[in-house]
């Protein structure tokens, strides 16, 4: 195994925890000094810097939410002063009122630091061509990539997104051996090849790809590594916590959050109490070194679970599983939390149904009732009522597998369930709470 | 023995059990001037399987297919059944005899004798043994 910093990737968790805790505490007393927004926080949350006294105690501080961002348009969070600034981020403000991340040079020089380490453990280095295919400018991801790669000694190929036969070309000629995408991106790429005649697998030299910036499925990796014979691995990140920061490492079990740039804790985000290692729930983040935009408990709202086992890698920070949806989008049903994501990762893997469908809830006495109904594929059609009824069956057990919760299953006719444009609703609640 | 003479192509069509849908593949079908000469619904919870002989199976098949039902054609085979008191026991004694699992069945009465629509999970050794024992079968030219 290689590793890009093996003094800090394989350092032991006792002392990554001391590490943790020396850099929290040194991050509180800053911001309770410094910020005006944390220390107001502070002080209307009843905590002071002193109470800090082990790395649990972080619970004791406030939220962050993307609100506080918004609301402190564009820099009134900033501690930095304007001079030390090296750049700006800005977010499309797709939901709403844009965020600013601003930088200072640790702050670019930290997730530089983070993306070389996550690249080198997904076998990317030195004698590589990276074609990084996000998008460059505001949005965080080409940048973030790119500076990522040309530390680690590959060369890059900076070709944003777009002008997907030109990608190709260059994937050839210039003999790119990894690429940073989207998924959908890759996948887009993968079916323009197709129709120019080329193959992934047996023309170009692709071996990696570094995916993310949109939810995505296992289902969907082993397609992709299946058909372009490539190892792709999982990215995460987020541009408050200053862009893509962390990745899977050669296992694929998971992204490793370097302990010394994120304190990571998994909430249950109705009560807000921490969950248990391997159960779902909201992750929080503080950025333990940020300079110019300080981030402490910042609620993601993102659903995944953490695993702080060793990882045969020999990493040993821990390790988050694949995101399985968002706060937004999760439906309570009699007390278990589920995401139409889930849903649409267990019908994926049913060949006998499409992946399109709707969910419906409904409140009977004092039960929820969910109901999932999936379009039946129409090769799996057979005149015989049992043959459908073992179909439904199935749905059935591998959706209360996946979401420890009995739903019902309708099977609907191809074609017959709301397509959409744009983001899916594939919920319907008619539960009068 | 050619058995393909009375293998007869049954259509089926899958159906959401909600109003209209019956009215639909009904109207389809005397859109295109096709009569229907034996039918059943199997239902469930939620949905059904429409099953129908129609006099022009592959114009039935392309018209239904092509409005978004999902259609399929199945191997049955039609049996003449003495209209009286035990017609029905006798073929069934038939196929249990041989092994011979019915998978489902419907009845019409046709213009001689009663006709019993089979699905067997033995197309082949149905048609031999019902025809081995003197029973008749409709040919397929016969719809």
């Amino acid at each position: 195994m290689i590793a890009w910093d093996p003094n800090m990737e394989l350092m032991p968790e006792a002392e990554l925890k001391k590490m943790q805790f020396k850099l929290l505490k040194t991050l509180v007393y800053r911001l309770y000094s410094f910020s005006n927004f944390y220390h107001e926080r502070m002080v209307a949350h009843g905590v002071h810097p002193d109470d800090i006294t082990r790395l649990e105690d972080v619970a004791k501080l406030p939220y962050m939410v993307k609100s506080d961002l918004r609301d402190n348009y564009p820099d009134k969070i900033f501690t930095a002063d304007p001079e030390e600034l090296v750049r700006y981020h800005v977010s499309s403000g797709t939901t709403g009122k844009p965020t600013v991340v601003g930088y200072t040079k640790n702050d670019l020089e930290n997730w530089t630091e983070s993306l070389a380490r996550a690249l080198t453990s997904c076998g990317v280095g030195r004698g590589d061509v990276v074609q990084v295919a996000y998008g460059y400018g505001l949005f965080t991801g080409g940048l973030g990539l790119h500076y990522g790669a040309e530390r680690i000694g590959a060369s890059v190929v900076p070709a944003s997104v777009g002008n997907t036969e030109r990608q190709l070309e260059l994937m050839q000629d210039l003999r790119v051996t990894a690429i940073c995408c989207t998924p959908s991106y890759l996948v887009h790429i993968g079916e323009t090849a197709k129709k120019m005649g080329i193959s992934i697998k047996d023309d170009t030299r692709l071996k990696r790809a570094i995916l993310g910036a949109e939810p995505w499925s296992d289902q969907m990796r082993e397609r992709i590594e299946e058909e372009m014979g490539i190892k792709a691995y999982n990215i995460y990140g987020t541009s408050e916590l200053s862009g893509p920061m962390f990745t899977d490492c050669a296992e694929q079990n998971g992204i490793h959050m370097w302990s010394d740039i994120a304190l990571v804790e998994i909430i249950d985000p109705e009560t807000g109490r921490p969950v248990p290692d391997g159960e779902q729930g909201e992750m929080v983040v503080t950025i333990l070194q940020k300079e110019a935009l300080p981030i402490i408990r910042y609620r993601t709202g993102d659903i995944t679970s953490i695993d702080h086992t060793p990882c045969q890698c020999g990493r040993t920070h821990p390790r988050i599983a694949r995101l399985s949806g968002r706060v937004d989008d999760m439906l309570i049903i009699r007390g278990i939390n589920v995401f139409p994501s889930q849903v649409e990762h267990a019908l994926l893997g049913i060949p006998e149904v499409s992946g399109n469908f709707m969910i419906e809830v409904d409140r009977v006495g004092a039960l929820d009732h969910m109901l999932v109904k999936v379009e039946l594929n129409p090769e799996a059609f057979s005149d015989k009522i049992n043959d459908i009824l073992d179909i439904r069956r199935k749905v059935g057990h591998t959706l209360k597998n996946m979401l420890n919760v009995s739903v019902d299953v309708e099977i609907s006719e191809p074609g017959s369930l709301p397509r959409f444009e744009g983001k899916a609703q594939r919920v319907i609640d008619r539960r009068v709470l | 023995m050619d058995v393909t003479q009375y293998t007869i192509k049954q259509i089926s069509v899958f159906s959401e059990n909600k109003p209209g849908r019956l009215a639909a593949i009904a109207g389809a079908l005397q859109d295109e001037g096709i009569n229907i000469l034996a039918f059943s619904i199997a239902e469930a919870n939620g949905f059904g399987v429409v099953r129908a002989l129609v006099n022009k199976p592959e114009a039935a098949y392309t018209k239904l297919n092509a409005m978004g039902f999902m259609v399929s054609f199945t191997d049955v085979i039609a049996v003449k059944m003495r209209d009286v008191p035990g017609g029905l026991f006798e073929m069934a004694a038939i196929l249990s005899e041989a092994g011979i699992n019915i998978e489902y069945s419907y009845a019409y009465s046709g213009r001689e004798a009663a006709v019993l629509i089979l699905r067997v999970d033995q197309v082949d050794a149905a048609v031999e043994k019902i025809l081995a024992r003197g029973g008749t079968l409709l040919g397929a030219d016969e719809f």
